[in-house]
């Protein structure tokens, strides 16, 4: 039987520091074997294990079909993560997964892909707006929705900007307090949807960021008309396994590790924004 | 299986110890009554089983005292299910070894499994173990060290015939007469024991015994305890199935109540034959060249178990009740399709405060307080 617990070797091949808190690991398997058979979703995630200190769940924003290093952005806010800050080019790190459920790629197809993210959540949906930019044919128009609170939380600023660059491609930002360098709006996220346009009837909607903005979110949008069976989103919890044992990422009924950590929304609707779960 | 029921005479318990070491099982468990409770212990003889042992339990209470009868088997569970013997309390999962380049090489942790034989398995703890293998044993991760050690065991079931007052396995529908999950299953009756087999592999241990078909009086007198143990039973839980309606209950004043009686200490989820959260860990060598991967039990009931780097789901004991009493009464359903409670009681004895499900459920269930 195989072990799903035991990690194999990934070497750090480059390091992006994106703010002073938040850095992009690029890792490469060191056996061209495993590789070959690495297949993540957009939205799924790694168990990333820094040596003797121990292991994090992070999501994986590189792009299925790229055979390059496996891309992570990390935020420090625990141990690991911290400790994960000081790797430089060269170090080892464990690696188990690519786990959980992803994006829904096949539902997306033919449709408007909406994307809303706050605050720092956005690294799990970076890799599915990098799918549908890379497959821009096999999808409708694509809208990036992205509330921060401070206007330096925004980070990857310059790839919002080529975003919003592109055709059939609209790119909205909001930050809860506006700088004098700030040439977006003002306010949450949902200040954005009356200007977004988003057709209800062609749209396909992925949210990831904190509860509330997506609680709110999935509120305006229900009011656009937009059904409920349209909307995904992407949650986080304490996971420590990654493979529907260890307990802590439960919901509800929900393992997030296996059942999401993208969610259909009427699987979700009853336990999102309930205390405690 | 379906073979006759044979008759074990008292005298010959040392025999059967004996067949399971003569079958390969070099390690032998059975219960033992040792600093005031009963547990699964290494067993040389029948001596070692504790004989006239009675035990008294109630809400936050489990005392022994002893008897003048020969039973061995006249007393309800003790802290220790077969969990710990399937799902170790602390293990190492891998081990990394780190070379002077910087290089990973990540190892099995080497572990061995002793076969073993545990011998007074209880009904609840058989359906328990039979729920966990769900959890662990799931597609398409399935733990290869539950596996191994599942594998490993030989279980001699003895169906209760003397229920504590905390017991409630007859409403659960697991007990008290053991009906699958076991090798061999034994009644206790005063001059000796049923028994029935239960696998080829049960059989086996059974051939080497030469025993005599029991008497029709002996299958009478064995099954009449069985059922005297299920009326006897003074809890109950009102439904195998409340998941409807814990869920439609998840706001209900009562959990602000129990949650302040609560000391939320975990001892209902060490004690639980189900509960099946854990917490990984690394522990380094000194040098820094090695480092072991550890899992061991974790519970519900800690503030870490919640934890999100800038926040707790579950800051209160309240929430942290209101989780383990609906994932193991509701959502367990969803999940596992069955209730994660077997009916063992053990929460309600080794509750410091006593809290007990049965009375909790029945409190939220009352229609004036929903």
């Amino acid at each position: 039987m195989h072990d799903p617990d035991r990690p194999v070797e990934v070497e750090v091949v480059d390091r992006v520091e994106e703010t002073p808190t938040i850095y992009t690991l690029h890792l490469r398997f060191t056996d061209p074997e495993v590789a070959g058979s690495y297949r993540p979703r957009p939205g799924q995630f790694n168990m990333l294990y820094l040596y003797g200190v121990g292991e994090v769940p992070i999501s994986i924003v590189s792009d299925p079909d790229f055979d390059g290093p496996v891309e992570h952005t990390i935020r420090s806010v625990g141990r690991v993560t911290r400790g994960m800050e000081r790797l430089q080019v060269g170090d080892r790190l464990g690696l188990r997964g690519p786990y959980g459920r992803g994006w829904p790629l096949e539902a997306a197809e033919g449709r408007d892909v909406v994307i809303v993210t706050g605050g720092l959540g956005c690294a799990p949906v970076v890799s599915m707006i990098r799918y549908v930019l890379q497959r821009r044919e096999r999808f409708g128009r694509l809208t990036i929705l992205q509330g921060v609170k401070h206007t330096d939380d925004l980070i990857w600023r310059r790839q919002y900007e080529a975003w919003q660059r592109l055709p059939n491609t609209q790119v909205l930002l909001a930050a809860d307090v506006g700088g004098p360098n700030w040439p977006y709006s003002v306010g949450k996220v949902t200040v954005l949807f009356d200007r977004a346009g988003i057709d209800p009837e062609r749209s396909i909607v992925m949210l990831c960021g904190p509860e509330i903005m997506m609680k709110a979110s999935i509120d305006r949008l229900l009011a656009l008309k937009v059904p409920p069976e349209a909307l995904w989103l992407s949650i986080e919890r304490n996971m420590q396994c990654g493979v529907g044992h260890c307990g802590h990422c439960q919901v509800g009924p929900h393992f997030v590790c296996q059942d999401g950590p993208v969610f259909h929304y009427p699987a979700l609707r009853s336990w999102l924004g309930v205390t405690g779960f | 299986m379906d073979s006759p029921a044979l008759f074990l005479p008292r005298s010959s318990l040392d025999a059967l110890l004996q067949a399971l070491r003569g079958d390969g099982y070099e390690r032998v468990l059975g219960p033992v009554a040792r600093d005031g409770a009963i547990t699964f212990q290494n067993v040389q003889s029948a001596a070692d089983f504790p004989v006239g042992v009675r035990d008294r339990q109630a809400p936050g209470q489990y005392r022994l005292e002893s008897g003048a009868d020969p039973r061995c088997f006249a007393w309800a569970n003790g802290p220790q299910a077969l969990k710990p013997l399937t799902f170790a309390p602390r293990e190492t999962l891998w081990r990394c070894e780190r070379d002077t380049d910087g290089g990973l090489v990540f190892r099995d942790a080497g572990e061995r499994n002793v076969r073993t034989a545990v011998i007074g398995v209880r009904a609840c703890d058989l359906a328990a173990l039979k729920i966990q293998e769900r959890h662990f044993l799931k597609e398409p991760y399935p733990d290869p060290r539950y596996a191994a050690r599942r594998e490993s065991l030989f279980l001699v079931a003895v169906h209760c015939s003397h229920p504590a007052s905390t017991c409630f396995c007859a409403s659960t529908g697991d007990g008290p007469r053991a009906e699958t999950g076991f090798d061999l299953a034994l009644s206790e009756l005063d001059d000796g024991f049923v028994v029935t087999v239960g696998t080829e592999r049960g059989a086996a241990v059974v051939e080497r015994l030469d025993l005599d078909r029991a008497s029709p009086g002996q299958r009478t007198d064995a099954d009449a305890e069985i059922e005297a143990a299920a009326r006897q039973q003074v809890r109950a839980l009102p439904s195998r199935n409340l998941r409807d309606s814990l869920y439609a209950r998840l706001e209900h004043a009562h959990w602000d109540q129990v949650g302040r009686r609560c000391l939320s200490c975990g001892n209902c989820t060490a004690v639980c034959p189900t509960c099946f959260c854990h917490a990984e860990q690394d522990e380094p060598t000194l040098d820094g060249s090695r480092t072991d991967h550890l899992r061991q039990w974790d519970s519900c009931f800690t503030a870490v178990h919640s934890y999100m780097g800038h926040f707790l789901v579950r800051e209160e004991t309240r929430l942290r009740y209101r989780q383990w009493l609906t994932h193991k009464l509701a959502s367990w359903h969803d999940q596992y399709g069955r209730s994660g409670c077997v009916g063992c009681g053990r929460c309600i004895a080794w509750c410091p405060v006593g809290i007990d499900i049965t009375a909790e459920v029945a409190a939220l269930l009352e229609p004036a307080h929903a």
